[in-house]
């Protein structure tokens, strides 16, 4: 069997201590960084960053259990929360490795409301922080040179629980007793703006009413640059839902939030949800399996917005853990690594880590797996471009479709064509638009205007040529029918979304057109001028101005040293008495193959005897230089004689 | 025996004018009777069959005669036409030692005479062109051979017995299809007229073309037609050639009929499926549902390297669209196979049909609003056989219309003749009778023959419209964007 797990753990996890009674390990979303707290900081605190800038160690007394340890963005500030009624802030010079942070600090309890207790925090700015306490949110601003903080705002309101969304900075709280109504609020610089809430539909409406909801089956993320509120919605035996699904809320900046997609997960059990490049994954843990979403992959056969798998389930790729000690020796086999075990913990937004062994990883989409999985090719090319690391797949995918050969392929053909075109157009015109405007002044809209994205889906016509249709076309065993109708196919597809065709494209169809002396054929696509257009071609040649289409062919024959497909060809059109001889020779004499120059000079040797009664060229046609070089190789007594009256 | 063709025009009160008409055509072959008492075995085809035995052979004889009699000025060279006062022989041969003979009567006018004598004729004998009558023969020949095979062919499958029959049957239907009286120019040519196309709507031609091959692999060439006009060909030109005589002068003229009937008329298309189509076969079964139906194509001969190919000659229509399939004549072809393709190029078929019909009707409306321009021009290419003609009106099955005088046509022919015997570029201007002005104009591989009518104007003036009208008209022949 072929490689099928199409989702991965990074080949780079960080690592830290593994969790253990002397040692608790936090995770800071805003920041990714993970915190081993030996004895509560006296032995030692390592945290550890997405990469090693953000990677520090120090000590701090032990001032008992620590509940919750966040550095403020750009490691400025350190909150460290110890009770559920204080939290204590530091600060400290980052320059040095190890730090002894105690001196620094100073502890912050004046809170609005007594007697609350402080369910969390988050930092939104270097000295921005929120505290979401059971009674409220309160947001502060903290100046530790003056040890001091300040409110900036404050809302009282009943919470169960809260989400933190760090990438858009907006908090969501779980209110009312069934905690089912969710209050965002979003984050700025110094404001904190209240969004309209929303209620989750329950499955079952519990009575007497009581917490259903749980901060479990609530995640926060951005999928194509909205965010959205994921909601695992189990299966229950009294509402009619036979499986789980998840329900996806869109939640704008402004405006109300409305459920927007619902994904169908045709199985039940536990579920952990990561989203990776755009697409929402959804980890199954009894069967070990993972599945995919794509929120802008039409179904034609469900109900809007339903969304069945991409893709049939599979597992993560099996991940092995090289075995650490003391020394590491190279040869030191590596343990299988226990994937979905249940000590693992999910973070948005592709992020699991295990507590347990000390790793945290994140998640990674494989795409080529993808492409057997999938078998309806037009399905499979709106998933790839729709990826980041998408060019070289969806190139593959191409040479593959056109490999096979089979029946009925040519429909499939123009179908991925038009798919990899549309974007490829967009993108065109995006970058005209921005060109238009920055060539029209940057005074106006100034602002406004960036330079349009190139992604890896925007496939031109030089990457089909040099990765797919090249080769195509000198590959054995191909009709050449079937080369003409998928060149002819990406033309025509490329003339649809009124992209200009580069002139490499026209070489490919001329030369395969004369390999097979299909010449009337090539008469008819320069009649309709399906391959003339192309100022490129004269371009590409020396001549300074060339006047027909046949010429231009001519020279491009030449050029690719095709000299014998050149005389076909304007023998053809009947064009062999007036063109000029010496243009051959010239390219006969480079190509160095002496039979195809004796082949031509002889050819012109018998155009001149039959028109003027003589085989000698005339002074005008400049071939001195090819007759000496022809007696040289073949000698004097070759040269075809004048016929004697 | 003399057959008259009916007065085409009286001039004056008594005055009858005869158009030139067919008088015989024959074949004949001098190897296969050399002995004397066996003359009649050399005639392969005579028409009219009525004719006395003895006649034909004298006639024949002398055709034998005059081949070998010119052979000794020019071997290679024998002649091709023999002009009397009365009628005018053209000679052909097509494959060694088989000749092809065509008597046509020359044009005539009948004067009556007073006191009841019999009215005086008079021949016009240098009304007729051999050059257009040359051309109708070989098309003759081309036409046979397109359907039939060479000569050569049937001899070696069946001796003279076989051609016999086959030339039988195949002449005396299509002689009586031949309308001598309005042959003109464009039978000299034998050209295509090709349908005017945006690129795109091409395009989409070329892909619906190569799905369809690739499907039904047994089709092994496609052309595709709109408005009896070419668009595609996979044939070679050659083939192309006279199969676009036959589709456009004969299968669609009388195939054009069911198109004019209303919805609900019987000779409709059925309805395949729930998806309406409108195509149907213009060759083999006339209905699909029906249990009778036979599936039988016309087949066909078409050059290969140095041989011929066989096959199966499909013709599909839906609207004005038509697509000629072609299939090696060595596969039985099914039911199935036509339902297969019925399925599949229906749907397709009507809906580029109508997608040409809108791509067209808009670049019309682009370049501007029908008007009838003052001036009729034929155009061709010897190159890509591309013709255009504004003389000419629709052809139909009996006669293809001219929109100008006879005289004038001749003058076009005559042009036409001494263009064929330079090599070089160069152009004609004649001033005709009344106000009219014929210009030839020969460039590299392209003839334009334009006619003007124009009051009052000199050379100059004539010479300056022709060039603001290549310039306006001819640079995009086949394009319309």
């Amino acid at each position: 069997m072929s490689d099928e797990h199409y989702l991965e753990l990074c080949d780079n996890p960080v690592q830290f201590e593994n969790a253990s009674s002397v040692n608790n390990v936090f995770f800071d979303e805003a920041n990714k960084q993970v915190f081993a707290v030996r004895s509560g900081g006296a032995t030692g605190v390592v945290v550890k960053g997405p990469d090693d800038k953000n990677s520090v160690a120090f000590r701090m007394d032990d001032k008992g259990e620590v509940k919750c340890i966040k550095f403020s963005i750009g490691n400025k500030i350190l909150a460290v929360q110890r009770t559920s009624k204080a939290v204590m802030f530091c600060q400290m010079n980052l320059q040095c490795v190890v730090l002894e942070v105690s001196c620094l600090c100073f502890v912050f309890r004046s809170l609005q409301t007594k007697n609350a207790s402080v369910l969390g925090f988050c930092w939104t700015n270097w000295n921005e922080i929120v505290f979401i306490t059971d009674q409220g949110i309160e947001f502060y601003q903290v100046f530790p040179d003056k040890r001091s903080v300040k409110l900036l705002k404050s809302q009282s309101i009943n919470v169960n629980w809260y989400q933190y969304c760090p990438e858009t900075a907006v908090i969501l709280l779980s209110t009312t007793v069934q905690g089912n109504v969710l209050q965002p609020f979003a984050f700025r610089s110094g404001t904190m703006s209240k969004m309209s809430k929303f209620e989750i539909e329950l499955p079952v409406v519990p009575k007497p009413a009581k917490l259903s909801l749980s901060e479990r089956d609530i995640a926060m993320a951005t999928i194509y640059g909205q965010l959205y509120v994921m909601y695992l919605k189990h299966h229950s035996r009294t509402a009619n839902s036979p499986s789980a699904e998840v329900v996806l809320y869109h939640l704008p900046r402004e405006g109300a939030c409305k459920k927007s997609h619902v994904l169908k997960l045709n199985t039940t059990g536990k579920f952990a949800l990561n989203i990776v490049d755009n697409l929402v994954v959804v980890h199954h843990q009894s069967s070990q399996t993972s599945l995919i979403f794509d929120i802008r992959l039409r179904e034609p056969d469900c109900a809007v917005n339903t969304h069945q798998p991409v893709l049939p389930a599979r597992s993560i790729h099996p991940y092995r853990i090289p075995l650490s000690g003391p020394t590491v020796v190279p040869s030191q086999p590596a343990v299988p690594c226990q994937l979905y075990s249940s000590s693992w913990s999910v973070f948005q937004p592709d992020i699991i880590i295990s507590a347990s062994e000390g790793y945290l990883w994140y998640l990674q989409v494989k795409l080529p797996p993808t492409v057997n999985l999938l078998q309806d090719k037009g399905k499979l090319m709106d998933f790839l471009l729709r990826r980041r690391d998408c060019k070289m797949v969806i190139l593959s995918v191409c040479s593959q479709i056109l490999e096979g050969g089979e029946k009925g392929s040519l429909p499939v053909v123009a179908t991925v064509f038009d798919k990899l075109n549309q974007v490829y157009k967009e993108y065109l015109e995006a970058e005209q638009t921005y060109t238009l405007a920055m060539e029209s002044g940057p005074s106006r809209g100034s602002a406004a205007q960036k330079r349009p994205v190139r992604t890896q889906a925007v496939i031109d016509q030089s990457d089909m040529y040099t990765h797919v249709l090249s080769a195509f076309t000198e590959r054995k065993g191909v009709s050449h029918k079937f080369i003409i109708a998928v060149l002819m196919e990406y033309i025509r597809s490329l003339n649809q979304f009124q992209i200009t065709v580069q002139h490499y494209l026209y070489e490919l169809v001329i030369k395969t057109l004369v390999q097979h002396n299909l010449f009337y054929m090539l008469h008819q696509f320069l009649q309709y001028h399906v391959l003339s257009d192309s100022k490129p071609l004269v371009r590409a040649t020396p001549q300074p101005r060339l006047s027909t289409a046949n010429d231009e062919i001519v020279e491009v024959l030449l050029s690719k040293q095709q000299v014998l497909g050149a005389l076909r060809f304007i023998r053809s059109v009947g064009g062999h008495d007036n063109v000029s001889a010496r243009k051959f020779l010239d390219a006969a004499q480079q190509t160095g193959d002496q039979m195809l120059f004796y082949t031509v000079f002889r050819f012109f040797q018998q155009r001149n005897q039959r028109l003027r009664g003589n085989p000698a060229f005339n002074p005008g046609e400049h071939c001195e230089e090819h007759v000496v070089h022809f007696k040289q190789l073949f000698g004097e007594q070759a040269l075809m004689k004048p016929a004697t009256v | 025996c003399e057959v008259y063709a009916a007065p085409r025009m009286a001039t004056g009160m008594q005055e009858k004018q005869y158009t030139p008409s067919l008088l015989s055509f024959f074949i004949y072959n001098p190897s296969f009777g050399p002995r004397e008492g066996e003359e009649e075995k050399k005639i392969l085809f005579y028409h009219p069959c009525d004719v006395e035995k003895n006649e034909k052979i004298r006639n024949v004889g002398l055709c034998e005669a005059i081949v070998q009699f010119t052979r000794t000025f020019c071997p290679t060279k024998p002649a091709k036409s023999l002009h009397t006062q009365k009628n005018r022989q053209f000679f052909f041969e097509p494959e060694d030692n088989f000749w092809i003979v065509m008597v046509v009567r020359n044009p005539m006018i009948e004067k009556p005479n007073k006191d009841g004598k019999p009215p005086t004729i008079e021949y016009q004998e240098e009304e007729i062109l051999d050059t257009v009558y040359g051309a109708v023969l070989r098309q003759c020949y081309s036409m046979y051979k397109l359907f039939n095979g060479t000569f050569g062919r049937a001899m070696e499958a069946g001796g003279v017995e076989l051609l016999t029959q086959k030339l039988e049957k195949f002449f005396y239907r299509y002689l009586q299809t031949l309308h001598l009286q309005s042959c003109d120019l464009l039978d000299v040519f034998g050209g295509i007229s090709f349908f005017p196309l945006d690129k795109m709507t091409y395009l989409k031609i070329q892909s619906f073309v190569n799905r369809v091959e690739e499907s039904l692999s047994l089709v092994k060439y496609t052309a595709f037609l709109y408005n009896d006009q070419l668009i595609w060909s996979g044939l070679e030109q050659d083939d192309m050639r006279i199969l676009y005589k036959y589709l456009t002068t004969s299968l669609f003229p009388r195939h054009s009929e069911p198109e004019l009937a209303g919805r609900d008329s019987p000779l409709r298309p059925e309805v395949a499926g729930n998806l309406l189509h409108y195509g149907r076969f213009l060759t083999g079964p006339a209905n699909l549902k029906d249990p009778e139906a036979k599936f039988r194509f016309p087949k066909i001969f078409v050059n290969k390297e140095d041989s011929y190919e066989e096959l199966h000659l499909i013709v599909y229509k839906a609207m004005s669209a038509a697509a000629c399939f072609m299939i090696s004549a060595s596969v039985e072809l099914t039911r199935e196979f036509c339902e297969q393709l019925d399925s599949l190029v229906g749907p397709q078929l009507t809906l580029l049909a109508s997608d040409i019909c809108e791509q067209f009707n808009i670049n019309r409306r682009i370049s501007g609003p029908d008007k009838e321009p003052q001036f009729k021009f034929i155009y061709f290419n010897h190159m890509n056989l591309a013709e255009k003609s504004t003389i000419h009106m629709r052809k139909t099955a009996s006669v293809s219309l001219t929109s100008v005088h006879p005289d004038l046509m001749k003058i076009l022919g005559d042009i036409n003749c001494d263009f064929a015997r330079v090599d070089e570029d160069e152009e004609i201007i004649v001033k005709a009778m009344t106000d009219y002005w014929v210009v030839g104009k020969k460039s590299d591989q392209r003839e334009l023959y334009v006619i003007l009518n124009q009051k009052n104007a000199n050379l100059i003036e004539v010479n300056e419209e022709v060039k603001r009208l290549c310039a306006t008209q001819f640079n995009n022949i086949f394009f319309l964007d």
